[in-house]
């Protein structure tokens, strides 16, 4: 399985063009050996998560800036385990403040990342979550 | 005899700097300009101070657009101000102007961006988050309640629905009994740059552009005091870009928004006096000052030179300032408040016609009153306690401020005659070039930042592991979407229904022939359809944009 690549959905959903964190984020991602689809901008709920199922991905990595992030993410994570996605990793980042990153804990988003973040630190996490659940 | 001791000493000195030790860093501009370690009037030879230059006031306008800048007027201190509620953002803007602000800026939420109403499908939990949400002539009336629109000038940060908001701003003054010809104020209405930058369009290129040029003809003739435009730098350097491509692509814009106004029939003196400009100012403080400086040199010399405008005000290249957003860490947020102070200098110095400094907390959230107290007194001690602004433009003439200034000039003009060979703005938009190019420049930037070419204190040098946050941090209520879709709702059953319907089927008809769109738009307001309505009747006669995504 380790040869394989670890294949990850970026999307934004909403209406939110800030779209330079996640395209600089699947640039990285890329680099580092994995795949990328970039779904774009205007995503819905529903769209991504059958992005995910039709692409068998492994990851999927939401962008936020708009302060809609619960609303999406609570969507996301409904629609993955409805679908039997529970098995995937979803994060993402943003504009996403320490209370509402607690509450997305809570609903089985371990972790998101915001600004000043480095990009390695985002290839390791999806490195270290894909090894830990391929192992 | 002089000249040759001139030169022996810059060659001295040479040899003494390469022989000094220096420091392992990074010396290049935050766009990856290389600097050289000193600028001397030999970087300056040839040069003609009186073209390149000329006086305050005067073509090229290098120095900047008045006799007298600052001594005559200082910069409007304009906060960009938007949250919630109309009524929440109502009382913030009568806080700011308890606190000396002297110009209004709105800011939408994301909803009234893209021309949807509160209600629609993809709103969901966006409502009221990063700006002001605005559905109806209904909430522009609560927006400005009991704020005089005759004696305060406005501005709306709106692009893809700006002609159909401006209607319904026009309806409220109507309202409030103020005649159009005393309304004071600037559109965004830049949709040129939401291709290229921020994203938010409704339409294909062509009838957006068609209803931009509809309001300059509209307002030219009813709203002479408005700014029809503001094009901006702002959102494409936010995306990423270097200095000199967010100078070239917003000129570019421009020259573009001349063109096709030209096209359709209008003396370009008849426009180009109302349009203005809207630019970043980013960390590096003197490449900013030289990029604001040559924007204002090739602005005047393509309007007097290309696009023949005899009227003076056409050459002039009135413009924003906004501190770089992008520079914000929310690690340590109070640092911010220096950051912002040093880019704000930088626009002042630059020349700017009014200012936006950014509050600390804007990397975390909207920003929370004090935050916002904070920024604006940051402007007014620059205005009041520094002294920069005694003497216009001082850093003109400095080797280093006017060689900049060339080098930026002489890439802009580059990248123009790259996009002529794509076959202009819109083209070069299709082919998504661009967005490439910005693209790029943001991957590169970051990457810099994660190998410590460059640095951000507090996020890849000089980090606080330990920090805790002590600032306060606005939150939007969730109870702000239900209300607002409530009133939309109430507004919806109390209108004259059939009135509305009447006035919708006269815009869609009117969009599928030439006529001028605003007066339609204006006829949409005053029945209270409903922003949304007014997008759907377009978007039957023009479609709907649909970007290739790729990163």
């Amino acid at each position: 399985m380790s040869d394989q690549k670890i294949k990850v959905i970026i999307a934004k959903p909403g209406l939110d063009g800030h779209d330079r964190g996640a395209k600089v984020v699947a640039r990285a991602l890329v680099e580092a050996g994995m795949e990328v689809v970039y779904l774009g901008l205007r995503q819905t709920p529903e769209s991504i998560v059958n992005a995910a199922i039709e692409e068998d991905a492994d990851v999927i990595g939401l962008s936020i800036l708009s302060g809609a992030h619960m609303t999406h993410f609570r969507r996301v994570r409904e629609l993955m385990a409805e679908n039997g996605l529970d098995d995937r990793l979803l994060t993402g980042g943003g504009i996403i403040p320490t209370r509402d990153q607690e509450k997305l804990k809570e609903i089985g988003i371990p972790k998101v990342f915001g600004p000043g973040d480095d990009l390695q630190d985002i290839v390791s996490y999806i490195q270290n979550w894909h090894h830990s659940h391929t192992a | 005899m002089k000249t040759t001791n001139k030169k022996t000493n810059k060659k001295t000195w040479e040899e003494s700097y390469k022989k000094s030790g220096l420091r392992d860093a990074d010396f290049s501009s935050i766009s990856g300009r290389p600097l050289q370690p000193l600028y001397t009037a030999d970087d300056l030879s040839g040069f003609d101070a009186d073209a390149e230059l000329g006086f305050p006031g005067e073509f090229p306008f290098t120095r900047g657009i008045h006799p007298s800048m600052y001594r005559g007027r200082l910069w409007t201190m304009r906060q960009f101000s938007g949250m919630g509620t109309p009524e929440q953002t109502n009382l913030r803007y009568k806080f700011l102007l308890e606190k000396g602000q002297t110009g209004l800026s709105v800011a939408f939420d994301n909803p009234t961006l893209y021309g949807r109403d509160s209600d629609h499908a993809l709103s969901s939990g966006e409502v009221g988050k990063t700006g002001v949400a605005v559905d109806t002539l209904a909430d522009m009336e609560r927006l400005f309640h009991k704020i005089p629109l005759g004696r305060i000038s406005t501005s709306m940060t709106i692009n893809a629905p700006a002609a159909w908001i401006f209607t319904m701003f026009l309806a409220n003054a109507e309202k409030q009994g103020v005649p159009f010809g005393e309304l004071r104020g600037t559109l965004q209405n830049d949709i040129l740059k939401e291709y290229i930058a921020q994203k938010e369009w409704i339409f294909p290129p062509e009838p957006h552009l068609r209803l931009i040029t509809d309001l300059m003809a509209f307002c030219a003739d009813h709203v002479p005091q408005w700014n029809t435009i503001s094009i901006s730098g702002y959102h494409i350097r936010e995306a990423g870009s270097t200095a000199a491509q967010e100078l070239a692509f917003t000129l570019a814009d421009g020259f573009c928004y001349v063109e096709h106004a030209s096209r359709a029939g209008m003396d370009v003196d008849d426009f180009a006096p109302r349009l203005s400009f809207f630019f970043n100012s980013h960390l590096d403080f003197f490449e900013e000052i030289a990029k604001m400086r040559a924007a204002r040199r090739i602005w005047a010399r393509h309007m007097k030179d290309r696009y023949k405008a005899k009227n003076p005000r056409s050459w002039l290249c009135r413009f924003h300032v906004q501190t770089a957003g992008c520079s914000l860490t929310a690690q340590q947020p109070e640092i911010n408040i220096v950051r912002t102070a040093l880019e704000a200098l930088a626009g002042v110095l630059g020349g700017c016609q009014s200012l936006h400094t950014n509050s600390m907390d804007e990397a975390l959230a909207l920003p929370s009153e004090k935050a916002v107290e904070i920024a604006l007194r940051t402007q007014q001690i620059i205005a009041f306690e520094s002294g920069v602004a005694n003497a216009i433009d001082p850093l003109g003439g400095s080797y280093f401020i006017e060689k900049l200034t060339a080098e930026l000039e002489e890439e802009a003009e580059k990248y123009f005659r790259k996009i002529d060979e794509l076959g202009g703005v819109v083209k070069a938009i299709e082919q998504g070039f661009f967005q490439r190019e910005i693209t790029r420049a943001a991957y590169e930037y970051q990457l810099a930042l994660s190998r410590k070419k460059k640095f951000l204190v507090g996020v890849n040098e000089f980090v606080n592991r330990d920090e805790q946050l002590e600032i306060p941090i606005l939150e939007i209520d969730e109870s702000v979407e239900r209300d607002q879709i409530r009133r939309l709702n109430e507004v919806r059953k109390n209108r004259d229904n059939l009135a509305v319907r009447s006035r919708l089927e006269a815009l869609e008809e009117a969009a599928a022939g030439t006529a001028n769109l605003t007066p339609h738009l204006l006829d949409c307001a005053r029945v209270y359809a409903t922003l949304g309505e007014i997008s759907d009747a377009l978007i039957k006669v023009f479609g709907e944009y649909q970007e290739q995504p790729f990163y």
